[in-house]
């Protein structure tokens, strides 16, 4: 099973990789160029996002019945999310150096934390539950790219 | 799979819990910079004098414990996802007696007295005790078993050896009987290397590469490193018990030991730092700051320790403690746990009034 959550956990760590970069060029004021890295990194996320809120939680929901549990906090920090990065593109179209970097860190904490739950304790719980389904799920997951 | 942990993610305690202890640990400091203000050079002449101690307890249970304890209620969900049990009661409960018992320990050695320092002893222990109680039933119950878990579980242990320890150097403060400075020293060093720095080396696995994008620790580190460092002090703690017979051989064996650990926290000091160095994120970064500077702090006083038992004209220079005293709390401890407050403070408003009803789009972030 390792295989699945493995791939899910390199899809966190390639995105901090994006995230970082992105932030760099803020910094610098390379506003072109921080466009095109932001819009990078927030696909590259909104990709991986589906694939959880497409693919993997369904699937832990319908093997576990559990849908008002831990898939549906972090659905909602999902959202939480998705608001910061329409505000940080909000702040490259308007020049904003400081607004970014603020966004950027807030949205860095949000996302560590919840990176750290779902490393620590989502994947280990889907692991028990979809044993018998990984390849069939990393399929799935493999049809959704960017 | 347990379902209660399934359930811990939606379990993160209420802002109150956390931010209570958050908002004491600087006042605890504060009162900590106004003694040293107020007493000046004569509160680091000597470690025993009652300014000083009463400053060290301060800083020590004060702010470090006081942020410690914060931060571990709102952490063991997320890090570990096994909550406390009834956070609002636990946390209303052990600030309570920590902020009385604290403020009886250091008006008790500030003024010389007895009974504030009885009345000291049950409140703190109560506090204490009560927090290492829930604690430990919560990383019992982890969902996973990692090397954050087991840093967490041994700084633990090592809190409750830390009271004990204090409980008995207590009683000579208060009923006026002589306590070997060895319990003193064994107490200290249990509260600094075990509770502090166990927890500080665990958090940092996690949190180190997290939240500054650095690579991972190396594998044989996180396997081992705090489960030698916790052995490494019973053991110490056995042969300076000992030595205080005035044996030689005993002697040379408790320094090998000490030398052991104080080399054990140079590595992990080395091992942050260059990683710290590889990070992803460029940008300035105050929380990084703070922690390079922690780490110098803390492998100064490491290389100090052990050039001390090796070199016998530093080992009697009279502010040999002091300034380990000072690199290792404030240098180090002080300034890592800033480093973290930095962060997880003004997250925690964020998140909190993400959700309030109402407060829809003006929300500061966190800069």
């Amino acid at each position: 099973m390792t295989k699945l959550i493995n791939a899910l956990i390199a899809e966190h760590r390639a995105c901090d990789d994006e995230f970082a970069l992105a932030e760099k060029a803020v910094a610098d004021q390379e506003w072109t160029k921080a466009a095109e890295l932001c819009r990078h990194f927030v696909q590259s996320m909104e990709c991986h996002l589906r694939h959880e809120e497409e693919v993997l939680f369904p699937a832990f929901e319908e093997r576990t019945g559990m849908t008002s549990g831990p898939t549906r906090v972090m659905r909602m920090e999902h959202e939480d999310m998705r608001q910061l990065f329409h505000d940080m593109e909000e702040s490259i179209k308007n020049k904003d150096r400081e607004g970014y970097l603020g966004q950027s860190e807030t949205l860095l904490i949000l996302m560590q934390q919840h990176n750290m739950k779902e490393e620590n304790i989502l994947y280990p719980m889907v692991q028990n539950a979809l044993r018998a389904d990984q390849d069939n799920i990393l399929a799935k997951i493999k049809s959704i790219a960017v | 799979m347990n379902s209660k942990t399934g359930l811990s993610l939606t379990q993160a305690p209420p802002i109150s819990v956390p931010l209570r202890f958050f908002l004491t640990a600087p006042l605890f400091g504060l009162a900590a910079a106004i003694l040293f203000f107020w007493f000046g050079p004569a509160a680091i002449e000597t470690r025993w004098s009652p300014v000083t101690l009463a400053i060290t307890h301060l800083l020590t249970l004060g702010f470090l414990l006081m942020a410690i304890i914060g931060a571990m209620m709102q952490m063991l969900p997320v890090m570990v996802g096994s909550p406390l049990n009834r956070p609002r009661v636990l946390s209303t409960v052990v600030h309570v007696f920590l902020c009385l018992g604290l403020l009886a320990l250091a008006c008790g050695f500030l003024f010389t007295n007895k009974i504030l320092i009885i009345i000291s002893m049950p409140s703190l222990a109560a506090g204490l005790l009560l927090f290492a109680g829930a604690a430990s039933t919560s990383l019992m119950r982890a969902a996973t078993i990692n090397a954050t878990v087991t840093g967490m579980r041994l700084s633990v242990a090592a809190l409750v050896v830390t009271l004990v320890l204090a409980l008995i150097v207590s009683t000579g403060h208060a009923w006026s009987w002589h306590v070997p400075k060895t319990i003193t020293n064994v107490h200290m060093t249990w509260g600094l290397v075990g509770t502090v720095s166990l927890l500080i080396i665990g958090v940092a696995y996690e949190v180190v590469p997290m939240f500054q994008m650095t690579p991972a620790y190396p594998g044989w580190m996180k396997r081992r490193f705090t489960t030698l460092l916790f052995i490494g002090l019973l053991l110490w703690s056995a042969l300076y018990a000992l030595q205080s017979n005035g044996s030689t051989l005993m002697t040379v064996l408790a320094d090998l030991a000490s030398s052991f650990l104080a080399l054990w926290l140079l590595v992990f000091a080395v091992i942050t730092y260059r990683l710290q160095g590889q990070r992803k994120r460029r940008t300035p970064d105050v929380s990084v700051h703070f922690w390079r500077t922690g780490l110098i702090c803390l492998g100064l006083c490491a290389v100090l320790w052990v050039v001390s038992r090796l070199w016998p004209a530093l080992d009697n220079w009279p502010r040999l403690n002091m300034l380990l005293g000072v690199l290792m709390i404030v240098g180090f401890a002080v300034s890592v746990i800033n480093a973290m407050l930095y962060k997880i403070a003004p997250f925690l408003v964020w998140l909190h009034s993400q959700h309030l009803p109402g407060s829809a789009r003006a929300i500061p972030n966190m800069n």
